[in-house]
């Protein structure tokens, strides 16, 4: 069956719900409205207020209030409405939710779940639209999950519900209309576990979430230049999956990370440095980055300049010829030469 | 037990009901139970808070009708909450600050900036299309209730500069649960800014109801745990949203520090044009909000006093409708943004690194342009 893949998060939700009676789901407007995007739609009206509710407009209280539930034996989903406005529970975040079980000596585990609809591409105003995943991906505790299709969708939220540790859920906004013909429930692989999304032999795109598709685009356009290229989604930030990517890199060769977060300290970093220190002696030519511009997420008619798309990856699979002396600065497309 | 602290804890207390000097019909009301007397605003201020908010409304419902068009992305409606908007606005001075939300486009058009430049953040050709230090009104700001706080401080620093500005803060009540609305009120009265926070109490934060918001009384009851005077007032009553504002104007200029408004009033259309409201609120609802129309209320009172004609109101209508249909032909353009403005505020001065990438989109641009 054709399933978006909000369709499949609201769906995980309804199954944990139903599996589960400490699994609670609260945040601003999952009850009656079911999300601004719909993602909790109908739970309130199928599990009731007690399983399903909104609370008052407060991000930190949300995180906090959640931790306590937890404390007593519920399993909290909690919804944050927007990337740029769960920074008010930013703290609790990084204070309390990624340390409790390090600071009770594992005695308390926080088995909760943060779901934050992250990341650009849909023309949303100033503050909706932040690529976040590095401020949690660099804080100790926690786990960071961002799929890209539906099936992932499904059963990698599954699989944070019923984890032991909390988890941050990244949900690709402009990936929530995005179809795919599958069943549910969908048994994908586990955290921690990278997929080959396209098999390729010259050059490997590590890439996750929001990238995945512009990713494909662009080896596909590549092919028609004669690059074989190689797609991972990483699927879970935290755990990484160092082997497939490893694997994979050492097989072609070659190494461009894709992602929408402004590269600059960022996970595409943390992906490249992870690679240089593994495949030096494979690769053919520096480990590059093709991310977000180092400025402020802009107003949405500037989006398509700044979001990282398939010509900007094209011009780094052109860099990698490595066959004279590498340019590292980001040169423009007209000056180099591909083939 | 008698506590010196009564004389305050009284002081502090707003009035049981909100303060309310016309009835829905435009009828002048007893004032009873108020804590302090209200004056009836004189004819002069009620007509011009007419006028602007037939202007206003007019503004709103184009600016809706601009999202059909695609014109804009998204537009929060304030239709309905005009006597909070405009009256809250036209009440302080040019030197005064502005605090506005996403939902204060009305408060902005009577603020006098240029509708074009109101609607920049939700066109999406700039965060912010006007100048907040030549306009002392901020950014508008969507991350709720953190622009308190800016007020809070702008407040105090003015005061530290010994002039007599006050910020006027909105805001709605869903955001009164952020933990920012408390710093900012506790910061406020701690350091005695003379800031006016002003709550729109429209019912609803999206979809949530105020009964699952809060257990408090009233939201101007929150004032006094800071030590923050306050009152409600009708927010549909443009007569005691002016003569309330003038109390918390004289109450901060002459140095007793903040103050906080409820208003009660009501967002007629949903929270945007984005939102479905049928999903958790009635039609009959609506109806019954409609019969509280500020504009027809404070028309009838002036219509009733000879201060208003059928030739006024015709012309005031047509006026109204020349501001939209020049912001409509304003809009149709398509606005030209320079994508090499992306690099040009990030820091004072670029780093190497925004050097380096301004330099890739400029070749990309040059491709392009070659193509
Ligand atoms: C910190 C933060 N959390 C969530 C949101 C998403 N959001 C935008 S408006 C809104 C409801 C606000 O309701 P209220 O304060 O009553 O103001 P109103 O929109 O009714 O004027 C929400 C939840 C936000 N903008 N900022």
């Amino acid at each position: 069956m054709t399933v978006t893949m909000s369709g499949a998060l609201n769906a995980a939700l309804r199954d944990s719900l139903e599996a589960d009676d400490d699994v609670i789901v609260f945040g601003e407007d999952v009850g009656t409205l079911g999300g601004v995007f719909r993602i909790t739609d109908g739970l309130a009206e199928t599990f009731g207020e007690e399983r399903c509710f909104d609370t008052p407009l407060a991000e930190a209280g949300i995180v906090g209030f959640a931790i306590g539930m937890c404390l007593t034996g519920f399993r909290p989903v909690v919804e944050m409405q927007f990337d740029a406005f769960a920074y008010p529970a930013f703290e609790q975040i990084t204070s309390h939710v990624a340390k409790m079980r390090n600071r009770t000596s594992g005695r308390v585990g926080l088995p909760m779940v943060i779901r934050v609809p992250y990341a650009g591409g849909i023309g949303g105003v100033e503050h909706h639209c932040d690529s976040s995943e590095g401020y949690y991906a660099h804080t100790a505790g926690l786990k960071v999950v961002t799929p890209s299709d539906a099936a992932d969708a499904y059963s990698l939220l599954r699989e944070a519900i019923d984890d032991p540790d909390p988890v941050i859920f990244m949900e690709p906004k402009a990936l929530y209309w995005s179809k795919q013909d599958v069943e549910l429930p969908s048994q994908r692989p586990g955290f921690g576990e990278a997929v080959i999304r396209r098999t390729g032999s010259d050059v490997t795109l590590v890439t996750y979430g929001p990238s995945v598709p512009m990713a494909l685009q662009a080896a596909e356009a590549a092919a028609s230049e004669g690059w074989d290229v190689e797609v991972v989604d990483l699927r879970t930030i935290v755990p990484f999956d160092d082997e497939t990517v490893v694997e994979s890199v050492r097989r072609t060769g070659r190494c461009v990370v894709v992602s929408e977060a402004q590269g600059f300290a960022g996970v595409a970093g943390e992906v490249a440095a992870r690679v240089s220190e593994r495949c030096f002696h494979s690769l053919q030519a520096p480990v590059l980055r093709v991310s977000g511009l180092e400025t402020p997420y802009p107003a949405p008619m500037l989006e398509k300049t700044y979001l990282p798309g398939v010509e900007r990856v094209l011009d780094a699979i052109a860099r990698l010829q490595w066959d004279d002396v590498p340019d590292l600065s980001h040169e423009p497309a007209a000056a180099v030469s591909r083939g | 037990m008698q506590t010196t602290a009564n004389a305050a804890q009284q002081a502090l207390l707003p009035s049981p009901n909100p303060v309310q000097l016309l009835d829905p019909t435009g009828a002048e009301v007893e004032q009873h139970g108020t804590v302090r007397d209200y004056a009836m605003p004189d004819a002069g201020r009620l007509r011009q808070i007419w006028r602007q908010m037939v202007i206003g409304r007019r503004f709103d419902i184009q600016a809706t009708a601009l999202t059909k068009q695609g014109r804009l992305a998204v537009y929060p409606s304030s239709r309905g909450q005009e006597a909070c908007q405009v009256g809250a606005t036209m009440s302080i001075h040019p030197t005064d600050w502005m605090f506005p939300t996403y939902r204060e486009s009305m408060a902005l058009v009577t603020r006098g900036i240029d509708p074009i430049e109101v609607l920049s953040l939700l066109r999406g050709d700039s965060h912010c299309g006007y100048d907040p230090i030549a306009t002392h009104t901020a950014a508008q700001c969507t991350p709720l209730s953190t622009q308190l706080v800016h007020a809070a401080g702008a407040a105090y620093g003015e005061k530290r500069r010994g002039r007599d500005s006050v910020a006027l803060a909105f805001i709605g009540d869903g955001a009164t649960s952020e933990g920012d609305f408390h710093e900012a009120l506790n910061f406020a009265a701690v350091f005695e800014a003379p800031v006016i926070f002003f709550v729109q109490n429209n019912k609803y934060a999206i979809s949530v109801p105020l009964s699952k918001q809060t257990k408090a009384p009233a939201l101007a009851y929150k004032g006094i745990g800071y030590g923050i005077r306050a009152e409600q007032v009708d927010g549909n009553d443009p007569a005691a949203v002016l003569a309330v504002m003038d109390v918390a104007l004289e109450h901060c200029r002459s140095g007793k520090g903040p103050f906080l408004i409820e208003a009660h009033t009501y967002r007629l259309d949903a929270h945007t044009n984005a939102d479905d409201a049928t999903r958790y609120r009635s039609a009959d609802e609506v109806t019954a909000w409609l019969d509280r129309d500020p504009i027809a209320r404070v028309e009838a009172w002036l219509k009733s006093r000879g201060e208003l004609n059928d030739d006024i109101v015709a012309a005031t209508h047509a006026e109204a409708e020349s501001l939209a249909s020049d912001l409509r032909d304003r809009m149709n353009t398509d606005p030209t943004v320079d994508p090499m403005s992306l690099f040009d505020n990030v820091f004072a001065t670029p780093t190497p690194q925004l050097e380096q990438l301004r330099g890739m989109v400029q070749a990309e641009l040059s491709a392009e342009a070659q193509a």
